[in-house]
């Protein structure tokens, strides 16, 4: 087991648990939010490992260093509380839920081992910033314009929205 | 084992930074902002009598805080109230790890570049940790379940955000020039001089420069290359830090201490070492981008070690071209703290909504314009080039 | 690769089946828009594993697009419910089901 593999599999620990804590969490909105962050931040050392530097990166830089930082803004603003789960409402809606849940996992669990062709080699600087860069700009660059117009709507949408009546 | 190397470098970092520049930065703060308002500041602190000049208030602080009581408020939210701090501690000292304090080495087994994590995309990994320090302001004034807090709070994340997006921006300049994310390469890179009107006969308009000019060299420093993203890059670092004289966050005499009112005790000593701490780093950062890293002006690693070898023998040349350019590194960064502290003392705090008109309004355009006239004047040198 | 590329779409699987149990269970909208962050981490890294299997670079293109689309998305959807909250004075899901049939 190498050095990655061990790493890989103690941060997908984190994440697993992390995401666990985010949706079991009924007291607390803004401990959800803080786990929210640990599993993107141990999601950004799993795409390391898997040599996606520069996404990793931006992960932290934008994910869990201004998304959920808007997440607790908004809960700290409206001071809002938490909730309860909300409970199924019978227990035989419960038990439906688990066998299919099972009987997806099962059909996953047969069906994947075998079924993905096989893993190529990695050409050198794969992931950092220069490959990225120039595929984005070069084979990607419409999709690349059309995003910074779909930021635009959404900060136009976002501060429509969040203004006070404008009487 | 190779990780040795790494961890020597960590700790050099380390100890220099945080053990020895950290004590001095307090006295200095008290020392400078006494000589700029014309009294004698701190001076009392003594051990059997002896003052030494107000050196030993560092030690009286440290002392003071961890011998208070450490207060959580009633209804404060204890985990949160109790990882704040270290959130906004962590990120400030692992911004060191990128920071390359010596260039790279050869005493006969292989190059050594002196920095701890020669990373491909140093300083983006820099500015992902700022943003990581987002979560300590936040965290802070809401956990403490208190009104100036949460206003100290909210101000204070807001701000932290907006400047995060000048602050990448106003750098975007220096990384077109440079052509590199790696911090040692751009040291590296600032390690030159080049020909203040060397433009004129890149573009064909003199033919051939009269040696009388010839003398006319200056270091290929960032500074030079791009005033502007300098000025921006400095305004938006501090502000972000929330530095006086954008510390409405903090707001000394209008929101008590703001969102680390609740604190006292070592947990405060967390939030005011990681606020000095951030002086230096802000230091490391800008030396590295701008004022040349740990090149000395004018004397390129060639020539001192050039010039030492006939002295001095090979290792023991490269060995003192290593002890020039450390030393020089942590010059600039003293300069660099020298710097903040007259910014700190000079200008009064600015109003919160002056705070966020600069950044939305001059900031973000201006840096704007200086990522498209940097992106202009390289196409036209290179072309002319050609 | 250091683990095999399945037990990466394991855990994308995982993480995405965690973030569909809290936006159908939990009736907090903020908790439930934070659930389809991590679904859509999930689907990034489920991309990732792909791309770094068969060394093809779009697939971290499309987790930049992704992450951006996401940002846009929290930041209309952190508007809606500010201006809800501004309305009703609640983020319960359950107050907001004036269509239900």
């Amino acid at each position: 087991m190498s050095a990655a593999a061990v790493l890989f599999y103690v941060f997908a620990a984190m994440t697993v648990v992390a995401a666990l804590g985010m949706v079991l969490n009924v007291r607390n909105t803004v401990a959800s939010a803080m786990s929210l962050v640990v599993a993107m931040i141990a999601l950004a050392g799993i795409y390391v490992i898997l040599e996606a530097h520069l996404v990793a990166v931006i992960q932290i830089l934008v994910y869990a260093g201004a998304i959920v930082v808007l997440f607790l803004f908004v809960v700290m603003l409206l001071n809002l509380r938490s909730d309860a789960f909300a409970v199924p409402r019978s227990r035989l809606v419960k038990l439906l839920g688990m066998v299919v849940t099972g009987w997806i996992l099962w059909v996953f669990v047969r069906l994947l081992p075998g079924s993905l062709p096989a893993v190529k080699a990695l050409p050198e600087g794969f992931g950092g910033f220069r490959d990225v860069g120039r595929e984005l700009f070069t084979s990607f660059v419409l999709p690349f314009e059309v995003t910074s117009f779909l930021l635009l709507a959404a900060i136009v949408g976002a501060v429509v929205l969040a203004k006070r009546r404008i009487d | 084992m190779p990780e040795i190397g790494v961890i020597i470098k960590v700790l050099f970092m380390v100890l220099v930074v945080m053990a020895a520049l950290l004590p001095v930065i307090t006295w200095v703060e008290r020392k400078q902002s006494a000589l700029m308002q014309d009294r004698i500041g701190a001076n009392r602190a003594d051990i059997a009598g002896i003052t030494v000049i107000g050196l030993l208030h560092p030690l009286a602080d440290v002392l003071k805080l961890l011998s208070k009581e450490d207060v959580v408020p009633a209804g404060a939210n204890r985990v949160m109230h109790l990882i704040a701090p270290v959130l906004a501690l962590v990120p400030a000292i692992i911004i060191l790890a990128a920071i390359p304090f010596g260039g790279v080495y050869d005493f006969g087994s292989g190059p050594v570049s002196l920095v701890a994590a020669d990373l491909d995309w140093g300083m983006l990994y820099i500015l992902a940790a700022g943003s990581i320090a987002t979560y300590g302001t936040v965290l802070a004034g809401w956990s403490s379940n208190s009104n100036w807090g949460l206003l100290g709070s909210l101000r204070g994340s807001a701000q932290m955000i907006s400047y995060e997006v000048t602050m990448g921006l106003s750098i975007v300049g220096i990384f077109m020039v440079f052509n590199t994310l790696k911090l040692q390469e751009m040291a590296q890179a600032q390690d030159a001089t080049f020909h203040l009107l060397g433009f004129l006969e890149t573009f064909g308009w003199i033919s051939h420069l009269p040696s009388w000019l010839s003398w006319l060299q200056v270091p290929m420093w960032g500074v030079v290359l791009q005033p502007l993203g300098f000025v921006m890059f400095l305004t938006c670092i501090m502000a972000e830090n929330k530095r006086p004289p954008f510390d409405v966050p903090e707001g000394e005499s209008e929101i008590v201490a703001g969102y680390h009112m609740e604190y006292s005790g070592m947990r405060f000593g967390l939030f005011y070492t990681a606020e000095f701490l951030e002086v230096p780093v802000i230091g490391t950062i800008v030396t590295t981008l701008f004022l040349g890293g740990w090149a000395i002006p004018f004397l390129s690693t060639q020539d001192i070690i050039g010039g030492l070898i006939p002295v001095f023998g090979v290792g023991a040349a490269t060995g003192l071209c290593l002890i020039l350019q450390v030393l020089t590194f942590f010059l600039k960064v003293i300069f660099m703290i020298w710097l903040q502290m007259q910014i700190r003392w000079t200008l009064p705090r600015f109003r919160y909504d002056q705070v966020m008109d600069l950044c939305w309004k001059i900031m973000l355009p201006l840096s704007l314009a200086n990522i498209f006239v940097t992106g202009l004047a390289i196409l036209l040198i290179q072309e002319a080039g050609r | 690769m250091p683990v095999p590329l399945e037990h990466v779409i394991g855990l994308s699987a995982v993480l995405f089946a965690i973030g569909t149990i809290g936006a159908l269970t939990r009736r907090n909208l903020v908790v439930i828009m934070m659930s389809i962050e991590l679904m859509l981490n999930a689907v990034n890294l489920a991309l990732l594993g792909f791309s770094r299997a068969w060394a093809d670079p779009t697939g971290q293109i499309f987790v930049l697009m992704v992450i951006t689309v996401a940002a846009a998305e929290v930041a209309v959807g952190l508007g809606i419910l500010i201006s809800l909250f501004r309305n009703r004075d609640s983020v319960n899901v359950e107050d907001v089901s004036l269509l239900k049939w």
